[in-house]
């Protein structure tokens, strides 16, 4: 397993209000995203284990492109990886941020 | 805990079959009434699959917790199918168990599993296996106490192994097309037995043999719901209103019944045989029926009806 931090300061919180979430299954090719909203509005951490290890920098690139979209400020976002491809993992995270806003 | 529903279309319309064991169970229940214990953001995740490089997931793979169904107080388990086949591990069974005792003291309307398993979780086999035989003991002893435990089946990971063993002590089934039952999988039989005894790449066999129109059939499964969401919650309310007394009588009644089914269609070679032998017109054309057109099926075959179990 390859664990993987990234922290990201944002220009300003996540909007709504809903103090947790989850989407997406632990599975080949997908994965389980759980969002807290636990932390200062400028702040997001997304903590990441996955059993494919030595794409950091694709996580990395991922998860940046992500925080400049979405803002999700405020955030503590862990996510069990079960393979998934850097394109569902962006959509997950998307559809994660979508849900916290409700 | 916020989880997503298909936008922009009635959430009892979803696919059970498609469906993840979140959108299950809170399509389900009552809009908003679903409570849930232990819930992703505490973690309680499986200490074993670490050890073998696995991935974890938040619940374990099975969502427990409180409901209310037609008003009425219900608990609640759901496994999630794709994680890991939705197998027992030590944590995914221990919150089945533990739901499953909480309801001798609360003692609700009844308690509803969602199965969609494989069975045991071969990385923690021990473990799974103590869970499957602790959960049918706690069945056994909740339905003697008079709550009613009604199983729902129509996940893509069917109920198989334990699981399979554990339907087998509920109360009532619920089962849809898609849904299977039996302990052995068909692979592993194919694997012990041979592709002569068992061709498991043959799904319209799978299908027939242990699929949710055989299991109706035969009276392995009491009520037989179209794919949806809407259709399953209508047949477990119907099912908690006919849960038969954990007595005696019931339990003499089920193995005269389960005596009587090996005695009449223990040489049949083929599910069809079994469903020719029942008194149905047309057995090829069972496994192309609509929902529709087999419950009329069923309502003239008597082995699909019993006080038992």
């Amino acid at each position: 397993m390859e664990s993987l931090t990234f922290r990201h300061t944002t220009e300003k919180p996540l909007g709504g209000t809903a103090p947790s979430a989850i989407t997406g299954v632990v599975a080949s090719g997908n994965l389980e995203i759980l969002l807290e909203r636990v932390l200062p509005p400028d702040a997001c951490e997304v903590a990441i284990e996955t059993p494919i290890a030595g794409y950091g920098p694709v996580w990395e690139a991922v998860v940046a492109d992500f925080v400049a979209r979405a803002q999700p400020g405020g955030l503590r976002i862990s996510i069990n990886d079960g393979g998934a491809r850097p394109d569902t993992v962006s959509l997950r995270l998307l559809q994660g941020a979508r849900l916290m806003e409700a | 805990m916020a989880a997503p529903m298909a936008a922009g279309t009635d959430p009892r319309a979803l696919s059970w079959y498609e469906a993840t064991a979140r959108q299950r169970v809170a399509a389900l229940a009552d809009p908003g009434t679903f409570h849930e214990f232990l819930p992703p953001t505490e973690r309680r995740m499986s200490p074993h699959l670490p050890l073998f490089d696995l991935p974890r997931a938040f619940d374990d793979g099975i969502v427990v917790g409180r409901a209310r169904l037609d008003g009425k107080p219900v608990l609640v388990a759901a496994q999630e199918g794709r994680f890991m086949g939705g197998a027992f591990g030590e944590v995914h069974g221990a919150k089945l168990i533990g739901l499953l005792r909480a309801a001798r003291d609360l003692r609700p309307a009844a308690v509803l599993i969602l199965f969609d398993t494989g069975g045991v979780r071969l990385q923690e086999a021990n473990a799974g296996e103590t869970a499957i035989a602790e959960a049918m003991r706690a069945i056994a002893e909740l339905r003697a106490a008079g709550v009613p435990v009604i199983g729902l089946i129509g996940g893509r990971a069917g109920a198989y192994g334990g699981g399979g063993l554990i339907a087998g002590a509920c109360s009532r089934l619920a089962v849809s097309e898609g849904g299977r039952i039996s302990v052995s999988g068909p692979e592993v039989i194919e694997t012990n037995q041979g592709a002569e005894e068992f061709d498991s790449r043959d799904r319209a066999l799978v299908w027939r043999t242990m699929g949710g129109k055989h299991r109706r059939l035969i009276g392995g499964a009491d009520a037989f719901a179209a794919d949806t969401v809407a259709a399953f919650r209508a047949a477990a309310l119907d099912l908690i209103g006919r849960a038969p007394a954990f007595d005696l009588a019931t339990l003499e009644a089920e193995q005269a019944r389960l005596e009587a089914r090996i005695a009449r269609f223990g040489d049949c070679r083929d599910a069809t045989e079994i469903w020719a032998r029942m008194g149905v017109n047309d057995p090829d054309a069972v496994p192309a029926m609509t929902t529709a057109s087999f419950d009329e099926t069923v309502a003239r075959v008597a082995e699909a009806h019993h006080d038992a179990r």
